[in-house]
């Protein structure tokens, strides 16, 4: 339970929910969002950012840390790699097992290529995994794929790639049929039709889910029929570099094995990055929503082959992260919370922003109540916001947090804080990035014959993702990937295996007068206390 | 000065933090985890922990991620379990009683300890979802079962050597593809978009300006 010095504005929120019950806060005009998100979003604080000195995006501005990474050392630079010992020799190899590498693994498998799975933790640990709230897709009979572009263009500030958008779009209904032949268990009415809620920006109730464990029932099924089919998997092996051939086409990987160290190679005649985001990196500081293994990786070795990034600057912050108790910090409350009614609201129990705002509108918001205005309530980690969940059961009834929200229960009720009684305390959490690596709408990048799918790539989304669109972004591109990997795969001739972009990579970079200490991709965040 | 306690992370000892989970325990004492360790929220099932706390004869189980550390706590990481995990073809099963004669068939030596129930990490009746399987009510068995992490810790404590996280899997699978009535409009949707009932004006739409789009975004209709 909740500190006595938080009980009083407790009180407080208490005090004005009857009177915040059917009362919805403005939405903001075009102008004021913009205002706000200028002032408050980490993404416009300049302190927070660097320009690359070498590479694709020369010039370009990236997250320090991104920057740091992009621009260390590789982790064969002293190392002799024996490119004829083949370790792995298969047509399409996958590097990530989250949604994406496994999506792109069965439709691979399903137009006939010999497919392989690594990854460096196990198959599933990914943010597919805890994706809590929903996926969205345009199949409702007031829905179209076009209201659905409107609604992923407006929140992504215009700037998502059209054709990529157009396959999100038109593609997301087949892509939930799909799940729902490989038998994932949606949210339905006893008729089968699907439940669906409003997610932030949404202009129709599109967000199909599975309680709040959508994404983990989507990742074990998917799981499951990988295992089914036989695809053979290497876990705890981490892909550390690509191998090109000597006509510059992607052709394997270097591989570590992440408990012996052991260096392998896979020859392939495709290859997918799926290694999803980069919330460990904990750009500006900010705590995660983001799994253990989320550090970039993909996007360190796609960039020193030559693949280039799109909207590197552009993260997701999560509105609500877990910011009390300080066990839990950081760890993701779902959107689906303030689907359900649950409004933000301050130290004095106003509501302070329509709760179902763009999530960098709300974050931006939450920001600027704790920062500028004050009206935060302190913790030992900084200040932060209720989240008033009682209201859900006050306009939904009683059983519906346990009904359609159980992981948020269990998560709060472990620290005796029922959350169907009492209102929980967020602050935003690093969660997504919405750039990546770029591709058109073949999942293929600018190195032939490598593609990359899922959070791992950038531009479908814009400069701000909606809920509910990566779990789509991750299914419907992993699908495309793998199908359109798979049949190139087909008239591919390896040539001579090389390394050399790895030496050449290195020597822009002392060109460019960059001496790095680090070593790349992270692999890990390094959370060990040094003594 | 922050309250310290004693633990013994594989034996060892250790003074940490009192308010920390034994996963940033163990952090905290020096460790890099590789394995034991995923999603760090309570999703993945990666860290499934035993402990007994000095004094008390009772071996426990938890969520290492979800779980704080207890002095004189005695801490030993389950990141790995050898679950049985049967192949089949998804389309070519049938949602009857022999499936899971067929692929699960130690289901039916359960000898109702209830052990399965008491260690679950996730405070799920799993004894009783086995019930349900026994008696092929697979829709029950995927509902008692849904929050399922899949950590394994239930499959350890089993004499009957149930791999239950794999049986509910299965029946879950089963409910969804078979049992559960598919949602119709959906089909129809795939169908529509197939036959290009849409491409004419997703077409139009994408030709607008962007100051064209934001116009029509700013003034579009929010369902209520």
């Amino acid at each position: 339970m909740y500190p006595v010095e938080m009980l009083d504005s407790m009180k407080k929120v208490e005090t004005t929910r009857k009177e915040r019950i059917g009362f919805e806060p403005k939405r903001m005009t075009e102008e004021e969002k913009k205002n706000l998100l200028m002032q408050y979003h980490p993404d416009f604080n300049d302190k927070g950012f660097t320009e690359l000195k070498v590479g694709p995006n020369k010039g370009d501005k990236v997250p320090i840390e991104l920057a740091e990474l992009l621009q260390a050392n590789s982790r064969i630079k002293d190392v002799d790699i024996d490119l004829t010992k083949i370790g792995y020799d298969v047509d399409v190899l996958i590097i990530g097992g989250g949604g994406a590498g496994a999506s792109a693994a069965i439709e691979a498998q399903e137009n006939g290529a010999n497919v392989m799975i690594v990854t460096k933790l196990r198959m599933g640990d990914a943010n597919t995994m805890m994706a809590e709230g929903g996926i969205q897709a345009a199949d409702k009979e007031n829905d179209s794929p076009m209201i659905h572009y409107l609604d992923a263009l407006g929140g992504g500030h215009f700037a998502n790639k059209p054709e990529l958008l157009y396959k999100l779009v038109t593609e997301g209904p087949d892509a939930i049929k799909w799940l729902e032949d490989l038998g994932v268990m949606f949210d339905k009415a006893p008729d089968g039709t699907m439940i669906t809620t409003h997610g932030g920006g949404t202009s129709r109730k599109r967000l199909h889910a599975a309680r709040d464990y959508t994404g983990a029932e989507i990742m074990r099924v998917l799981r499951d029929e990988v295992i089914n089919r036989n695809i053979p998997i290497i876990d705890f092996t981490a892909a550390i570099e690509l191998i090109l051939d000597d006509g510059g086409k992607a052709a394997g990987a270097v591989l570590m094995n992440m408990e012996t160290g052991e260096f392998l190679v896979a020859r392939a005649k495709t290859v997918i990055i799926a290694t999803g985001g980069a919330g460990r990196l904990h750009y500006q500081g900010f705590p995660t929503s983001n799994h253990y293994g989320a550090t970039a990786d993909g996007l360190i070795f796609g960039y020193r082959a030559g693949a280039k990034l799109i909207y590197p600057d552009t993260l997701q912050y999560h509105p609500t992260g877990a910011a009390f108790p300080e066990q839990i910090y950081g760890a993701l409350v779902t959107e689906k919370v303030r689907s359900l009614g649950a409004m933000l609201v301050n130290v004095d129990g106003e509501a302070f922003v329509h709760p179902l705002e763009t999530r960098d509108v709300v974050s931006a918001a939450i920001i600027r109540e704790c920062k500028a205005r004050g009206k935060g309530i302190k913790t030992s980690e900084g200040h932060c916001v209720w989240l008033d969940t009682p209201m859900i059961e006050i306009l939904n009834g009683e059983g519906t947090i346990e009904k359609r929200i159980p992981a948020m229960l269990r998560m709060f009720m472990k620290y005796d804080i029922d959350i169907r009684k009492v209102p929980i305390l967020v602050y935003p959490t690093l969660h997504y990035q919405n750039g990546g690596l770029e591709i058109n709408s073949d999942c293929l990048t600018g190195v032939d014959n490598l593609y990359v799918a899922g959070e791992a790539s950038g531009g479908v989304h814009g400069r701000n993702r909606l809920m509910g669109n990566s779990l789509l972004d991750v299914i419907v591109f992993g699908r495309i990937a793998g199908r359109n990997a798979a049949e190139k795969s087909k008239n591919v001739k390896i040539g001579k295996l090389t390394l050399e972009h790895v030496k050449k990579f290195a020597k822009e970079m002392e060109q460019a007068g960059i001496s790095s200490d680090m070593v790349s991709p992270k692999l890990l965040p390094s959370y060990a206390r040094k003594s | 000065m922050e309250e310290m306690v004693n633990v013994y992370i594989m034996g060892k000892k250790y003074t940490v933090p009192a308010n920390l989970t034994i996963m940033k325990a163990m952090e905290y004492a020096g460790y890099q985890l590789i394995r034991g360790c995923g999603c760090r929220s309570g999703f993945c099932g990666a860290c499934a922990t035993i402990y007994r706390v000095k004094g008390d004869r009772e071996l426990k189980v938890c969520l290492a991620c979800q779980t704080k550390v207890e002095n004189e706590m005695y801490i030993a990481m389950l990141p790995f379990f050898p679950l049985v995990k049967q192949v089949y073809d998804i389309n070519k099963i049938k949602p009857d009683e022999q499936i899971m004669m067929q692929l699960y068939p130690e289901i039916y030596s359960c000898i109702g300890c209830n052990s399965c129930t008491k260690s679950c990490t996730q405070g799920l009746n799993v004894m009783r979802y086995i019930a349900y399987a026994q008696r092929g009510e697979y829709e029950k068995c995927a509902e008692e079962s849904f929050d399922c992490v899949m950590c394994g810790v239930c499959s350890a404590r089993c004499p009957a050597g149930i791999s239950h996280p794999q049986v509910a899997l299965l029946a879950r699978r089963l409910a969804g593809k078979y049992l559960i009535p598919q949602f119709q409009q959906l089909a129809k949707r795939v169908k529509e978009i197939k036959e290009g009932k849409f491409e004419e004006s997703m077409k139009e739409l994408m030709k607008k300006s962007t100051d064209e789009l934001r116009e029509l975004y700013n003034k579009r209709e929010i369902e209520i």
